[in-house]
């Protein structure tokens, strides 16, 4: 059995918002410049020129790359021989958001969902746990912003709607959402499993890094796909016309029961932000 | 597609000048108000009570800005999703504010009221909040503090960069979704 102290999950957890909040990830930046390269709106060019701008300005200065720092969302995998020690871990990873928003200067965007009252320091955060064999611990951290999430939908299909129902239904979400979510977007979608494990596999297949090829081929394949569907929509950046409404779709999928066909789809804005650590 | 440097408070005259598409530099004072800010003018104005702000001739920018760093008037402050305060937008523009800054979508209601009371809706670049705070040389907590990010603020601004989306002629600039019926 590994014993780790909590006090390093807060420290790694606090350093992980202020981070991703702060740089953009290097596949994000290589795709907003193939964007840049592939459009020939001028109006399209000069939004990746402000996306650019601000990505340096950010990491230079330390300013939040968007004012909207996000709802703290927590992917954490654990080695069932690892034990924690101090506090549990769910409590650890709370503190260190609570401790990485504070020191970063990020903003507090958590409330009562009725009462509109501002939590003051932006938990709860979101955690999903899995256990796995090992000692291990990684934990992925993604600052999911409310605009792009305010445009996310989630649909039990039927069987006979099958494949061609879930394409449509996809693309007609990215339409629906126009220049709402902040295009170029990252488009997860969570094909299978239940009610509630859909939305989880498209929101943690937003994770996956631009560019990568998805193991499944038939997944593969579709990523394609659909992506090029998307960008035909011509929404473009900000909505204001191009070839890049979206940078990539990203795709998990999970056995379902013989009844259900259910269909999450997670947006994420130009703003991807997130990041993993192992301890 | 023109470009104009205009200065708050903005007037009927200029505003219906301005045509979707066009570049606007915005200098002066301009109000920060969202969801839960907009809430409390709307009970205000429902009480007879005066707003904290002038309306008249005022631009209002959709934005909960990240606290201010040490040596900085203000953190990160780009727009937020502006369709959320369509509700509220058009008795507002009755009452002569004469702007809002946001990004997205604005409702048939909206277009309609920029029309009968002369108002635009200018799109500011979303995600960019940390470029366009450079644009920001003071902020001050005028109403409501207690909605801390959703407070409702004054911000000097000098040449904050907009885009015309929406005119007092009934244009839009953003495209429609080609290939689907919605």
């Amino acid at each position: 059995m590994r014993v780790l102290d909590a006090q390093t999950i807060i420290d790694a957890v606090a350093a992980m918002c202020i981070r991703a909040n702060q740089i953009l990830p290097q596949d994000v930046r290589q795709f907003l410049a193939q964007g840049r390269a592939r459009e020939d709106n001028p109006a399209a060019q000069e939004i990746f020129g402000q996306l650019t701008k601000n990505y340096e300005l950010a990491e230079k200065t330390g300013l939040p790359l968007c004012q909207d720092t996000g709802l703290a969302v927590f992917f954490v995998t654990m080695g069932q021989d690892l034990c924690v020690q101090g506090m549990g871990l769910t409590e650890a990873i709370q503190a260190g958001t609570r401790q990485g928003y504070a020191q970063g200067y990020l903003r507090n965007s958590v409330c009562d969902p009725l009462t509109r009252v501002n939590t003051n320091d932006n938990t709860p955060a979101i955690i999903h746990l899995d256990l796995v064999p090992g000692d291990q611990l990684k934990i992925a951290f993604m600052a999911k912003g409310g605009g792009s999430e305010n445009m996310s939908t989630m649909v039990m299909l039927t069987p006979a709607q099958g494949l061609e129902g879930l394409k449509e239904f996809v693309v007609r979400t990215v339409a629906q959402a126009g220049p709402n979510p902040c295009p170029p977007i990252i488009v997860g979608v969570g094909i299978g499993g239940s009610f509630d494990l859909a939305p989880i596999l498209a929101k943690k297949a937003l994770l996956r890094p631009l560019g990568d090829i998805n193991p499944d081929p038939r997944l593969e394949a579709l990523e394609q796909e659909l992506l090029a569907s998307i960008n035909q929509l011509g929404i473009g950046p900000m909505g204001l016309g191009g070839k890049t409404t979206a940078l990539d779709v990203k795709i998990a999928m999970h056995p379902c029961h013989i009844a259900s066909l259910p269909v999450a789809v997670n947006i994420q804005c130009h703003s991807a932000r997130h990041e993993e650590v192992q301890l | 597609m023109a470009e104009y440097n205009l200065t708050t408070p903005l007037t009927d005259a200029l505003v219906r000048d301005l045509r979707a598409g066009d570049m606007v530099f915005l200098s002066g004072t301009i109000y920060t108000a969202r969801d839960a800010a907009h809430k409390r003018l709307m009970e205000l104005l429902d009480q007879d009570k005066p707003l904290p702000f002038e309306i008249s001739g005022s631009v209002i920018y959709y934005v909960g800005p990240t606290p201010a760093p040490p040596g900085r008037p203000i953190g990160s402050a780009g727009p937020t999703t502006s369709g959320r305060m369509d509700i509220y937008t058009p008795r507002l523009h009755q009452l002569g504010c004469k702007a809002t800054i946001g990004k997205g979508r604005r409702n048939m209601a909206v277009r309609q009221a920029l029309k009968d009371y002369g108002a635009v809706y200018f799109g500011a670049t979303g995600g960019a909040g940390a470029l366009l705070s450079q644009c920001i040389t003071a902020a001050k907590v005028i109403a409501f503090e207690d909605l801390g990010p959703e407070a409702i603020r004054a911000l000097t601004v000098v040449n904050f960069p907009l885009l015309v989306v929406n005119d007092s002629h009934g244009q839009e600039l953003y495209v429609q979704p080609k290939g689907l019926v919605p």
